[in-house]
């Protein structure tokens, strides 16, 4: 089913999406890899606030390249999400609306899916050309030390994407 | 022999690096072209139709193909009769790279120490592979590696025993594992032979044969057709979400191995295979 839908979302309207829904994401979401994750862990472990507020958001894993003059991002496709699954079920556990990255996650994270009514969701790998044209806002908002691995508020614009995993753990993946 | 000035070496990796980040080979063009009309599935047509039109935007606005323009690998095929002046060869080849992905606008993915991790803010070093051949040329190739699908190789040390059989369920493995995050269709480069690393060597500099060119060892085509029908029917498809199209090519190389062993490397690599040489 196609949906078009403005992020983001409150929890209980993430739950209602489900695996193969084609979705385009308008509004806000955050980037976030793997070396910003490291940093929210070592956060979390010293009892210290998180770069943003996570309640509700949505996490893009994604490291762009620079932008050229006049754009606001450079190529901005999905990296691998398996990458973050040992931090991701206590950012979902403490409020972490959604996911957007490609490939698979461990059953710790999809159980973290399911427990929190949450939902992941994949972009297209290699195609972070095209992908940047739906983002039509930049702003870099916490780790600028880490370049490409910063934390990133990004305003998207029909940002195309497709439920994978959904709150009632339901896959595409095989 | 033959003096070829180190800057012209640095000069023709910046220019390459910009090149193929931004515009994929036609070899590549047309493998891609050709699974749009094969892949059977809709949401898998759709796809590969997306991944097309990245390739447009990309040539057309400078937008890199994929935000992961990888490790410069770089194979440098040196002419024993050439002399190289005016500085370190090395160092003109990092300074070339140097050089490709600041002022192209390319990611810096590199991090100087594989446990410390600071990124080096230049994408430096490349990984460099040198082999001396006859004549008074230089051949540069290079294929900037993403990591998604680098992330998915294998390398299986095989019993002689295993033989073919033991071969080809080591590349489907390797597939089968890789699924969705090596973002598919894959190209699948395959080093059979050799030791440890002239395998992983082989698997990696196998993967800038053209898309579509077979091994000329008959036995080796057969068995790159075979894999390739093979990976395909494994349903895997387009960004790994279901169809028939999930690899582009097969390339395979071997080597004359030990008594004892049978080395086998998997280096997969996403659609975005880029490869490019010039000769100087």
């Amino acid at each position: 089913m196609i949906k078009h839908i403005n992020v983001p979302l409150n929890k209980e309207e993430y739950s209602k999406l489900e695996a193969g829904d084609y979705v385009y994401l308008t509004g806000i979401i955050y980037s976030a890899r793997d070396a910003a994750h490291k940093r929210m862990q070592q956060c979390l472990d010293n009892n210290e606030e998180l770069p943003f507020d996570i309640k509700d958001q949505i996490i893009y894993y994604m490291g762009p390249s620079p932008a050229r003059e006049g754009k606001v991002i450079g190529s901005a496709g999905p990296t691998t999400a398996g990458r973050m699954d040992k931090y991701t079920p206590k950012l979902l556990d403490l409020g972490l609306g959604a996911m957007i990255g490609k490939g698979k996650r461990s059953a710790d994270v999809m159980n973290a899916i399911v427990r929190n009514g949450s939902v992941y969701f994949a972009a297209v790998g290699g195609a972070g050309a095209l992908l940047s044209k739906a983002i039509v806002g930049s702003e870099v908002v916490a780790y600028d030390d880490l370049g490409t691995e910063a934390v990133r508020k990004l305003e998207v614009k029909d940002f195309p994407v497709i439920v994978v995993a959904d709150s009632k753990g339901n896959c595409l993946y095989k | 022999m033959r003096e070829i000035n180190v800057a012209c070496v640095r000069d023709a990796v910046s220019e390459m690096c910009i090149r193929i980040n931004h515009v994929l080979s036609e070899d590549m063009q047309c493998a891609l072209k050709n699974a749009v009309a094969c892949e059977k599935s809709e949401l898998g047509k759709q796809i590969l139709s997306q991944l097309e039109e990245n390739l447009v935007v990309a040539e057309e606005e400078m937008i890199p193909i994929c935000q992961d323009t990888g490790m410069a690998v770089i194979f440098m095929e040196i002419g024993q009769d050439v002399h190289f002046t005016d500085g370190n060869l090395e160092d003109a080849i990092n300074e070339g790279v140097r050089k490709g992905y600041v002022e192209g606008f390319l990611r810096k993915s590199v991090v100087d120490d594989p446990l410390i991790r600071n990124n080096t803010k230049d994408n430096t070093p490349a990984v460099i592979h040198y082999s001396v051949v006859p004549g008074n040329k230089v051949k540069i190739t290079i294929s900037p590696k993403g990591f998604g699908s680098e992330n998915m190789s294998r390398v299986f040390m095989l019993k002689p025993a295993d033989g073919i059989e033991g071969v080809k369920n080591a590349i489907l493995t390797a597939v089968k594992d890789a699924g969705p995050n090596a973002c598919p269709p894959m190209v699948i480069g395959v080093g059979i032979g050799g030791t440890f690393e002239k395998c992983a060597l082989m698997a990696k500099h196998v993967l800038t044969r053209e898309a579509g060119k077979h091994s000329d060892i008959e036995y080796v085509k057969e068995l790159e057709t075979e894999m390739l029908k093979k990976i395909n029917e494994l349903g895997i498809g387009p960004a790994g979400l279901g169809g028939n199209v999930t690899a582009l090519a097969v390339n395979i190389e071997t080597y004359p191995t030990h008594i004892a062993g049978l080395p086998v490397a998997i280096n997969i690599c996403c659609h975005v295979n880029r490869h490019i040489s010039r000769e100087i």
